[in-house]
């Protein structure tokens, strides 16, 4: 019979003391430290692209979380990755103001330019391609979000120029 | 009241934004801000509810619930009672995530001080001493510009320690989400809030009574805070009149689509759907007709030409079956088709599901299953009675909360008004919008189409509302 494997981070030896900072500060606002679950992934997130299993563990350590919990958590939202992701994730939005307005052809391009579908990434590790649900970006549809930037009145042209542009310059800048 | 004569505004929600820059602290007392809030630290917290209840707010996120109702199932009010519960919370819902509805982020990004004086204002009255701004992942630009509403407001007295010299104290605090359409239905966001996985809470008990970490709990939409200072400032009878219609105030409609200039307007309560459509619009786009809309967001019924003269209010849209949902209309044209409309928006649902209750976990996705197999021309006669059955399945007593009655509005409405549209993808075995769709000839006719018709006949009720 196999035996489970079973892998205990501690998370002062793990995570940075920013990292630990910053999710304390979440902690010391709400009631309770579980409650900062969401902030500390948001954190480690911000820090190094992605959670990783041993992230997970760290912060289920910190916050005295049971591990099988925060991953449900991890994997409910949208915006936690517990993948690797390239350097800029393009968050297409797909919602039916977008799809009404011609998103198709937008994505139809993305996908032919990196030459990647929904949820791969370009062999360089640049960019991850998702979609997104509503972006609140309705009336200047077709929209995306690439990192923490908004760009909206897309054309499958426009949304190549984006990528190309960031591709460039290696930075988002709206 | 403070009954002011001069400068009453017809457009309080929207007169002080500023996309650009918004009001820094000084510029938006200057021009009127914290004058509400002021005013309601003046009286008695029964009195700032009273003017609430009053003044006929209700709730704009969506269900349309009489606000200073909901307050008053709070437990407390009675000023130095000792046995009230210590602890409450205010939560604004600002986790705006219904597809095709924009109006929460223009007063997020475009006016932060408003949001944050409203919330002084509510948190005063339940009693509450923190207060969340409950704010979705994507929006990054009115998290940094709400951070900084708050801060000044701090440095000002507004939050913190005994505000303005009274003997309240309050803290706030945004929380950013990571994206979950679900996290807008209030039991869903406690438990967010809570940092559980964001499924909603079997009622009762209420969040009023029972919500965030076990205490009484009031989650407010945006929109909804943000005409309290303007209630507070310039009384109940100006609120009232600002709409000729049954419900008071002002409400931010918006339009998206193909319509020639897409936008938000906040007017008074209860313009027609066709002067929305066309006077604030512009109607359709050049070589394009109209073929119907969503009144108040993806979670709402089709409304169809028959039906523009309606009054964008709670009980007229409800009587021609629909809901006034969040006032946001999304435009269908003649060029885009409603069996892939009605797919968008059913992905949107199955995707967004928290898979908490079966007949939501399940039937989404079949649902989605079906309409693909529809529209690409794969379809057979009996798949309409599927979806039919699948209404019914998803409706309202089957499930915990409003997400899949959200997702069976736009569908059995769809199934009614553009059923040619589902005949001819299935009888033509093609999409006739999109022909490059696969070809499959089914041929059927039209007495073999059998329950959808009784299904029509019947009308259930008007479901509560779900997410932004």
């Amino acid at each position: 019979m196999e035996t489970i494997k079973t892998t205990i981070i501690d998370y002062q030896h793990y995570l940075t003391a920013t990292e630990i900072a910053a999710i304390e500060h979440e902690a010391s606002i709400m009631e309770t430290r579980e409650a900062a679950g969401i902030e500390a992934l948001k954190v480690v997130q911000a820090h190094r692209g992605w959670i990783s299993d041993e992230s997970l563990f760290a912060i289920s350590d910190l916050l005295s979380v049971p591990i099988a919990q925060l991953e449900g958590v991890a994997t409910f939202y949208n915006l936690i990755y517990r993948q690797p992701v390239g350097q800029y994730v393009i968050h297409l939005c797909n919602s039916i103001a977008c799809h009404l307005t011609g998103a198709d052809s937008v994505l139809v391009a993305i996908k032919q330019y990196l030459n990647i579908d929904y949820g791969q990434t370009t062999t360089d590790g640049k960019f991850t391609l998702l979609s997104n649900a509503c972006l609140g970006g309705c009336d200047k549809a077709p929209a995306m979000m690439i990192g923490i930037e908004h760009f909206q009145h897309l054309s499958p042209e426009s949304a190549v120029d984006i990528l190309q542009q960031i591709a460039a310059k290696g930075e988002v800048n709206g | 009241m403070a009954e002011h004569t001069s400068n009453k505004p017809l457009k309080p929600l929207t007169q002080w934004v500023n996309l650009q820059q918004p009001l820094s602290f000084d510029d938006y007392c200057q021009a009127g801000g914290y004058q509400g809030s002021k005013i309601a630290l003046q009286y008695s917290r029964n009195e700032v509810l009273e003017i609430v209840k009053k003044s006929g707010l209700k709730g704009r996120g969506g269900a349309g619930f009489p606000t200073g109702m909901k307050w008053s199932f709070v437990p407390m009010f009675t000023d130095g009672d000792e046995e009230a519960p210590d602890n409450k919370y205010l939560v604004a819902n600002a986790d705006e995530m219904e597809p095709g509805t924009f109006k929460d982020r223009l007063l997020l990004e475009g006016v932060p001080h408003q949001l944050v004086e409203a919330m002084i204002i509510a948190a005063y009255t339940i009693g509450a001493n923190k207060a969340y701004i409950f704010l979705r992942g994507e929006y990054y630009l009115a998290a940094k510009r709400l951070q900084d509403a708050i801060d000044q407001a701090y440095q000002n007295n507004w939050l913190g320690e005994k505000i303005q010299g009274s003997s309240y104290s309050m803290d706030l605090y945004i929380h950013c989400s990571a994206g979950r359409y679900i996290c807008g239905e209030e039991t869903a966001l406690i438990n967010a809030l809570e940092g559980k996985r964001a499924i909603p809470r079997a009622k009762p008990p209420f969040p009023q009574i029972s919500g965030l970490f076990g205490k009484p709990t009031i989650v407010n939409n945006v929109e909804t805070l943000c005409n309290l200072p303007h209630i507070l400032k310039n009384g109940i009878a100006w609120f009232q009149a600002i709409s000729p219609n049954s419900d008071a105030g002002s409400k931010i409609y918006s339009a998206c689509g193909r319509v020639k200039n897409p936008g938000l307007w906040e007017l008074p309560m209860g313009p027609t759907l066709g002067e929305v459509l066309y006077d604030y619009a512009g109607g359709l786009q050049d070589g394009l007709k109209f073929r119907g809309l969503l009144p108040g967001g993806a979670s709402t019924d089709f409304l169809v030409a028959e039906h523009l003269d309606t009054p964008m209010d709670f009980d007229s849209i409800a009587k021609v079956g629909s809901r006034l949902g969040t006032g946001g209309l999304i435009v269908l044209d003649d060029k885009n088709c409603p069996v892939a409309m009605v797919l968008n928006l059913m992905r949107f649902f199955a995707q967004e599901s928290c898979g908490w209750c079966t007949p939501c976990r399940d039937g989404t996705p079949w649902a989605v299953e079906v309409l693909t197999r529809i529209e690409q021309g794969q379809g057979k006669i009996q798949d309409l009675d599927t979806l039919a059955k699948l209404c019914d399945f998803m409706w309202i007593g089957k499930t915990h909360c409003a997400l899949a009655p959200g997702a069976v509005e736009p569908l059995r409405s769809a199934l009614k008004y553009f059923h040619d549209d589902f005949l001819q993808h299935i009888e033509h075995g093609c999409c006739h919008y999109n022909p490059s769709m696969s070809a499959k000839r089914t041929k059927v006719s039209q007495d073999q189409v059998t329950n959808i018709h009784k299904y029509q006949s019947v009308k259930p009720p008007q479901p509560p509302k779900v997410g932004q």
